[in-house]
């Protein structure tokens, strides 16, 4: 357990299995108040299935996930909206709206989820195109005319468009070049700080999670099998964790090569 | 392979897909009722279903009046029942032409570019995306295309009504030689009220089943480009089996003696 007072978010024995596949497997996990958490694994192990069940995109089966000490699995709609409206995410492949513009993609939340003038939201997306480093001329093109890294700047400038207490992301840097991405990961570090905000983090990309992270956490087989500040996973002591952040084929984890 | 697993397998799928399409209807239907209504997407499917339809259906419409009329000729033309044609002609057309040939030539446009363009947020997280920022994707993205559907078929059938109804007389006038005053006054004096509406509480019924049919498989594609192409085709193909399905049940309604 890491939380020295009450957590922001607090997982206890989540469980999700899709058929007979069990995803997670009684997962438990604390983000502190205004600590950046990083959740490190392989592909398949259940990071993203696990920000799913946490936003309330997917169901678990059992366990509790609180948030503001509010548990939210089994919420209604209109109980969940007043908990999304604290949050951001910024998706993998930063699931922009492809039939607007850049400009309204940003103010998306702010328009139609909470009623803003289209006029204020306008120019509350150029604001925060500004704080990704985009400039005002950016806004009025489409998602198809900006390259990946412009992509990602743009679900960033969305994710904290309604300066929200709590921000996921997922795999911010995926599909970058590794300079395109340590932009990035500097934009996440700089406007979370700006913020205050609490943050999880989903990712593979150790030189991100280096970067981003108070806290790194690793899941394997639905289960967090360590957590730890990020000054100590260099010398975690975990045989699983000293594989993955090294990156080597040989050791406890064993990849499923073959389908199935 | 143990034929009476499959059969069990084929049977719970089956009802399967019934309860969750009939879920999926209720939560559809429910969201169009309910406010927020999102004016400028409604705006938008509305002239996307309506007017950009417009040539395909009046194309449709035309050659299909200009055929009836031909081919009614020279069938009636071996029993002397030559004036029939003009009543033929706009009988066919309002009640079950004009409805039908929209129906599935709108579900071929429609319905595929909706379950493509849903299918397409689905698999990009795009719907996810959209939970998120506070907005119900049944409300943003089902609802104004439900409403549209079914309030621009009806519209588009009466033009295909009047356009077919021309192709008609086109033809029986310019190439068979027929009084048009004559023509006019056949195809007026025959055509009851009843007739048309018919062919607009079919359109309306149609534009639904497009509309749910291509939101509902976009809505659960998944895997990639290969399941949006797979959503586009079930929803061309179920819906145009619904509107035949439903043209039936509807007429016997109407109609039935």
């Amino acid at each position: 357990m890491m939380a020295d007072k009450q957590p922001k978010i607090a997982i206890k024995g989540l469980h999700k299995q899709f058929g007979k596949k069990i995803v997670l497997n009684g997962l438990d996990l604390e983000v502190p108040d205004g600590q950046s958490v990083v959740i490190i694994g392989g592909s398949g192990t259940g990071k993203s299935v696990l920000i799913k069940n946490i936003l309330g995109l997917l169901s678990p089966e059992k366990g509790s996930i609180l948030i503001d000490n509010q548990d939210v699995v089994g919420m209604n709609r209109a109980e969940r909206e007043s908990i999304l409206q604290k949050v951001g995410i910024l998706f993998q492949n930063a699931a922009l709206f492809d039939s607007l513009q850049v400009w309204e993609n940003v103010a998306f939340g702010l328009i139609e989820g909470r009623g803003m003038k289209r006029k204020q939201g306008h120019e509350i997306a150029i604001d925060k195109l500004a704080d990704v480093g985009l400039g005002p001329d950016i806004g009025s093109l489409f998602p198809s005319e900006l390259s990946g890294g412009m992509r990602k700047r743009v679900g960033l400038a969305r994710a904290i468009a309604a300066d929200p207490e709590i921000i996921f992301f997922d795999e911010p840097t995926t599909g970058l070049d590794p300079i395109m991405g340590d932009v990035i990961n500097d934009l996440i570090v700089d406007r979370v700080r700006h913020l205050g905000a609490t943050t999880l983090t989903i990712t593979h990309d150790m030189a991100s999670a280096r970067k981003i992270a108070d806290k790194i956490a690793m899941i394997y087989k639905g289960k967090i099998i360590w957590a730890g500040p990020v000054s100590d996973i260099d010398n975690s002591g975990n045989d699983f964790v000293d594989q993955f952040i090294n990156g080597r084929a040989d050791g406890p984890i064993q990849m499923d090569v073959r389908a199935g | 392979m143990n034929p009476l697993a499959s059969i069990g397998r084929t049977t719970i799928s089956f009802f399967n897909t019934i309860g969750r399409i009939s879920l999926f209807t209720c939560r559809a239907v429910f969201h169009c009722f309910v406010p927020p209504v999102y004016g400028r997407l409604l705006v938008r499917q509305l002239i996307e279903i309506g007017y950009y339809s417009l040539p395909v259906v009046g194309l449709t419409a035309i050659f299909t009046g200009m055929v009836l009329a031909l081919q009614s000729y020279t069938g009636f033309v071996r029993f002397n029942a030559e004036g029939a044609v003009a009543s033929v002609v706009v009988l066919s057309i309002t009640r079950e032409l004009a409805p039908v040939l929209a129906g599935l030539m709108v579900s071929g446009r429609i319905g595929a570019a909706m379950a493509a363009e849903i299918g397409t947020m689905s698999v990009t997280e795009q719907i996810d995306a959209l939970t998120t920022l506070s907005t119900n994707p049944f409300k943003y993205l089902v609802a104004p295309r439900l409403i549209a559907g079914v309030l621009m078929l009806p519209l588009l059938v009466l033009v295909a009504d009047i356009i077919g109804v021309c192709g008609g007389y086109i033809v029986s006038v310019y190439k068979l030689g027929f009084n048009p005053t004559v023509y006019l006054e056949r195809t007026w004096d025959i055509l009851e009220p009843l007739d048309v509406v018919s062919g607009l509480v079919k359109a309306a019924v149609f534009g639904f089943l497009i509309s749910l049919m291509g939101c509902y498989h976009g809505y659960h594609s998944r895997g990639g480009a290969q399941g949006v192409g797979a959503a586009t085709t079930n929803a061309v193909v179920s819906a145009s089996v619904l509107i035949l399905a439903f043209n039936y049940i509807i007429t016997e309604l109407f109609f039935a003696i």
